[in-house]
């Protein structure tokens, strides 16, 4: 009881101090610990840099900030997503990398008519059947990558494929668009393998791959998996004969530990780390300059781009966030003008984007081509 | 304190807690509404760990299968009907309980908590593995669903107070059936079982067949409390069943203590606040990032100091030093 | 599945069987001789792992060695850790029961996770194997096998072969086995039950960091990886019987058999596979394969 009436107190006096002042809050829901823990950093510092090169405000607001690690832990995400929406009573919320958080914060964020951008996570229901009117996305929806590979492995010659991924969701939704497109223009996807999240045991699919010889194979793994398999499937010495190519999350922020075994590797993603566009570069020398020792990537980059699309909102109600719907409307008509290359939203609220076609050269995910232009998510079942 | 201002004490508790959302913000209404919830669930698994001596390390596949029933189980984009919603998400609790069961209970010891810790997984990978439950990413719960006969609607839980008040009462409802169960003949056998199970047979009890109900009846209430769970969020995924959450509940039991079934609501409140706490950017500052250094010296430090638990503190302290703290493998199992 | 495929299959089998086998052996002797459940045994192979990362560059330009010397220097440094960690913590544990076990060394992950945070950081590190270990051996037309992974798996039988000679051949393994059917006895014969134990314990944390150590080059290093082993090797040990070195090793290869045909043969359902399996197992067997003596 006791305990109780000192939360009491205590909220009393937040939500007095919270009442102060008038400004823009933002809510950053992101992974600050465990194997995202970066990631999270890395969206929270793009973030601030973008409202920082503003001169510290959006339409002449002050932006003051929450945070709350969201441990990427879904069965967390209602209650974390809660400390913000009705703790800190945050006008908009930045969030998450994980899917089933996302989906979570989503839902949460709708609930309390609360604005969500979503910096990472690549659920395809979120800009699918879940849209929403005040829900929008700055990175991709997990089938874009996926499907861009479709026509580049045709290109190749490529007759057939083997898809590999771990059996979870943001899996399944990559290996399904590079399906749809490679097969849509021919090809045949000839076996779908899966390990149990969060194996890395990959040895015996591997061992698979080798007797199915498929002509290519296509993978999606992120993080520590995407190292692993990538080492173990260049160590099986595979490579020289079936060539693997994925989503851009196989190489993306792995390479340093993937080393030389991820030479070659083609990858399909919305950014490349030498684009060299007068935007990007300026984006690359603000960063770094700002965050000497933070890698940039395409994380910071939608971090990044969470905060323009902020940004474009709050200018078109002139720093009123009350107006929200107002505010909405000009978020998804907005044009923003990212590293990546300018996009506007899909009417459900992801991006519309180049996908690029890069190569791991020295470290680096070198750009290749342009692998589909102004690419949509087709939103399947999204009613707005 | 005799049964009289017992009872009143409790009265004029309940009442307060009712009152509480009037002066608490909404977040702290929803915090307290997690509390009574995980209340419940540890309550459940109290009736097994506190009162019978069985150690599950896979409570939340209950928690899990009656959160996921409810959910799919409710119309898409209309309020689902209570009425035959949360018995039926709660059998469907007790069924996997009366399935894996008699399975688990012919193990003993560390054992047991690895089997049930087993089942708990497969029911863990049937969500996480298949489409059923929408995979990995969950699904949601899009209305909450209202108690109805025929058109009338009886109760409305869709406003957050509505929804507290109906948590609380489940609350009440789930200790006072358990208290009322723990004093009745069937809990003076799961008190000898916990004691004794070689004793309790040897006079003629069939054992096996007590375990089983009460391993039945916890399932159902910590069904109760996934069933509050899904309502509360309209969001549920696959960790709801992992292992972590099993251990959560678990951690809740132990460190309210194990000796009073109201431990179990102690240590529920005890570890949301201290989770709070040391997440607190307010009190801690940058630090709050590492709170799970804190939360783990806390735990370490609350296992050496006090063995008995939260509810043993008043005790602890008022015994002076140099006694011999009793060993906790040979204290009573009396529940009251 | 052609015969050449099929047997690639079991050698895989075998060999991730080793691997378990190795993390899940210390645990087993932790539990089956000092009767505690030690949830931070994980804690112990992701320590091993980051050490060997860590210590790899220092070690290079101290010492001069390799990977080799590396993974030496981690087995002493994990022996010592082990040493002070009976002493400051453990050694409460033995009268208490399970459930405060399982509550303080929860504790105990929680710190050494956040603590690896702090002192390291949150992102993937990968080392890479000793030259001498790094080229692979033809199997199949198309496939090779790295010989590291047939390294790690001599590493593996070298352990085991040692654990059997340790248990059964000489006098600290002939204490070991008294002290675990009978402490009392054992400490009337005049031996100190408190100072075995803790050699117990650092014995089975070096073996886990061990394991953590000679995975880093194909497993790499990053947040969680203890976790990902902790339940696995309680399946182990309680598949093999609490305490059996032999159990641990059986077990640990039916779970690397069941696991890599069970992704081939039954994708949809591989990740309960393992589970099936002990429960199986434990409803014939309520105390494992072969319960120690």
């Amino acid at each position: 009881m006791k305990k109780l009436k000192i939360l009491a107190t205590a909220t009393l006096f937040t939500v007095a101090c919270a009442q102060a002042s008038a400004t823009v809050k933002v809510g950053f829901m992101l992974p600050y610990s465990g194997a995202y823990g970066t990631i999270g950093q890395t969206i929270e510092n793009a973030f601030k840099l973008y409202v920082e090169e503003q001169g510290g405000k959006l339409a002449g607001q002050d932006i003051q900030y929450f945070r709350v690690d969201d441990e990427s832990n879904p069965s967390k995400g209602p209650d974390n997503a809660n400390r913000l929406i009705k703790r800190d009573q945050v006008d908009v919320l930045v969030g998450s990398v994980h899917s089933g958080v996302a989906m979570a914060l989503a839902k949460a964020a709708k609930d309390a008519g609360v604005t969500l951008i979503i910096p990472n996570a690549g659920a395809d229901a979120i800009t699918g059947p879940l849209c929403s009117k005040g829900v929008f996305r700055t990175s991709f929806s997990n089938w874009q990558p996926g499907y861009a590979m479709g026509p580049v492995a045709i290109d190749k010659g490529y007759k057939t494929a083997v898809t590999i991924t771990w059996n979870y969701a943001a899996g399944q939704e990559s290996t399904d668009g590079f399906k749809e497109a490679f097969e849509e223009k021919g090809g045949k996807v000839i076996r779908h393998l899966t390990v149990p999240f969060p194996t890395v045991e990959f040895q015996p699919l591997l061992t698979e791959i080798a007797s199915i010889k498929p002509d290519v194979v296509y993978a999606f793994f992120a993080g520590s998996g995407a190292v692993k398999f990538v080492q173990d499937y260049a160590g099986a010495n595979l490579a020289a004969n079936i060539p693997l190519v994925g989503s851009g999350f196989l190489t993306d922020g792995t390479l340093e530990a993937q080393g030389a075994s991820a030479d070659g590797l083609l990858t399909t993603l919305h950014y490349a780390d030498n684009l060299n566009t007068p935007r990007d570069n300026a984006f690359r020398a603000s960063f770094s300059k700002r965050y000497p020792s933070n890698p940039i990537d395409v994380y910071a980059m939608q971090g990044y781009d969470a905060a323009q699309l902020l940004d474009a909102g709050l200018k078109a109600v002139g720093g009123d966030i009350k107006k929200r719907d107002q505010m909405h409307e000009a978020m998804s008509n907005a044009v923003v003008d990212s590293p990546r290359g300018q996009f506007k939203l899909s009417a459900a609220g992801n991006p519309i984007q180049d996908i690029y076609l890069r190569q791991v050269k020295n470290g680096k995910n070198e750009i290749v081509k342009v692998a589909v232009e102004k690419l949509a998510d087709p939103a399947r079942g999204c009613k707005l | 304190m005799n049964s009289k201002s017992r009872t009143l004490l409790m009265l004029t508790l309940v009442i307060v807690i009712a009152f509480l959302p009037m002066i608490t913000t909404a977040y702290y209404t929803t915090l307290i509404i997690k509390v009574m919830i995980y209340s419940i669930f540890a309550l459940s698994l109290q009736l097994l760990v506190g009162c019978t001596g069985l150690i599950s390390l896979g409570h939340a596949a209950f928690f899990g299968v009656s959160a996921y029933a409810v959910t799919l189980l409710s119309p898409e984009f209309a309020a689902g009907n209570l009425l035959w919603l949360v018995p039926v998400a709660v059998i469907s609790a007790m069924v996997y309980a009366l399935i894996t069961g008699p399975l688990a209970l012919k193990t003993k010891g560390v054992y047991f908590i690895m089997v049930t810790l087993a089942f708990a997984q497969m029911a863990y990978y049937v969500f996480h593995d298949t489409k059923l439950g929408g995979g990995t990413d969950g699904i949601y719960l899009n209305t909450r669903p209202e108690l109805r006969i025929g058109d009338a609607v009886l109760l409305d839980i869709s406003s957050n107070y509505s929804f507290y008040v109906f948590t609380l009462g489940c609350l009440i409802f789930t200790w006072g059936f358990l208290t009322i169960l723990m004093r009745s003949r069937f809990g003076a056998a799961l008190t000898g079982i916990h004691v004794n199970e070689q004793r309790m047979r040897a006079v003629g009890y069939s054992t096996f067949g007590y375990k089983l109900t009460a391993y039945i009846v916890a399932a159902g209430f910590g069904g109760l409390a996934g069933v509050l769970y899904a309502i509360k969020d309209g969001y549920v995924n696959p960790e709801l069943l992992s292992w972590e959450q099993s251990g959560i509940v678990l951690f809740m039991v132990i460190l309210g203590g194990t000796s009073r079934l109201w431990g179990a609501m102690i240590g529920a409140a005890g570890l949301i606040f201290l989770q709070e706490l040391f997440q607190s950017e307010a009190i801690f500052g940058a630090f709050a990032v590492h709170w799970h250094l804190t939360f783990g010296l806390t735990v370490i430090a609350l296992v050496a100091l006090m063995p008995t638990g939260l509810i043993g503190l008043p005790k602890q302290l008022s015994k002076r030093r140099g006694k011999k703290k009793p060993s906790p493998t040979v204290r009573s199992a009396t529940v009251h | 599945m052609d015969v050449a495929t099929y047997l690639i299959q079991c050698l895989n089998a075998v060999q991730y069987g080793l691997l378990l086998f190795l993390v899940a052996s210390g645990l087993t002797l932790i539990f089956g001789i000092m009767g505690i459940i030690n949830l931070a045994h994980g804690s112990f192979y992701m320590i091993g792992a980051y050490m060997a990362f860590a210590l790899q560059p220092l070690v290079a330009q101290y010492l001069g060695g390799g990977f080799i010397t590396t993974v030496l220097v981690c087995i002493v440094l994990a022996a010592l850790l082990g040493y002070f960690l009976e002493w400051a913590f453990y050694s409460y544990l033995y009268t208490r029961d399970h459930l405060q076990q399982v509550l303080m060394t929860y504790g105990l992950i929680l710190v050494f996770e956040e603590l690896r945070s702090i002192i390291i950081d949150n992102d993937v590190h990968g080392v890479s194997a000793p030259e001498w270990l790094s080229g692979s051996i033809q199997l199949g037309d198309l496939m090779t096998y790295p010989t590291y992974r047939l390294f790690i798996s001599a590493v593996c039988i070298i352990v085991a072969v040692f654990m059997y000679w340790l248990l059964s051949r000489t006098r600290l393994g002939m204490m070991i086995r008294a002290g675990a059917s009978n402490r009392e006895m054992i400490n009337s014969l005049g031996i100190d039950i408190n100072q075995l134990f803790r050699v117990v314990f650092a014995l089975g944390v070096a073996l886990a960091a061990l394991a953590g150590a000679i995975a880093v080059p194909v497993s790499s290093v990053y947040p969680g990886m203890g976790n990902a082993v902790i339940i696995i090797s309680f399946v182990v040990v309680v598949i093999g019987g609490i305490g059996s070195i032999k159990g641990a090793f059986i077990a640990a290869m039916l779970i690397g058999f069941v696991d890599t045909f069970g992704q081939i043969l039954f994708p949809q359902v591989a990740g309960v596979l393992v589970y099936i399996m002990m429960a199986t197992i434990l409803l014939f067997k309520p105390e494992g394969l072969f319960k120690q003596g």
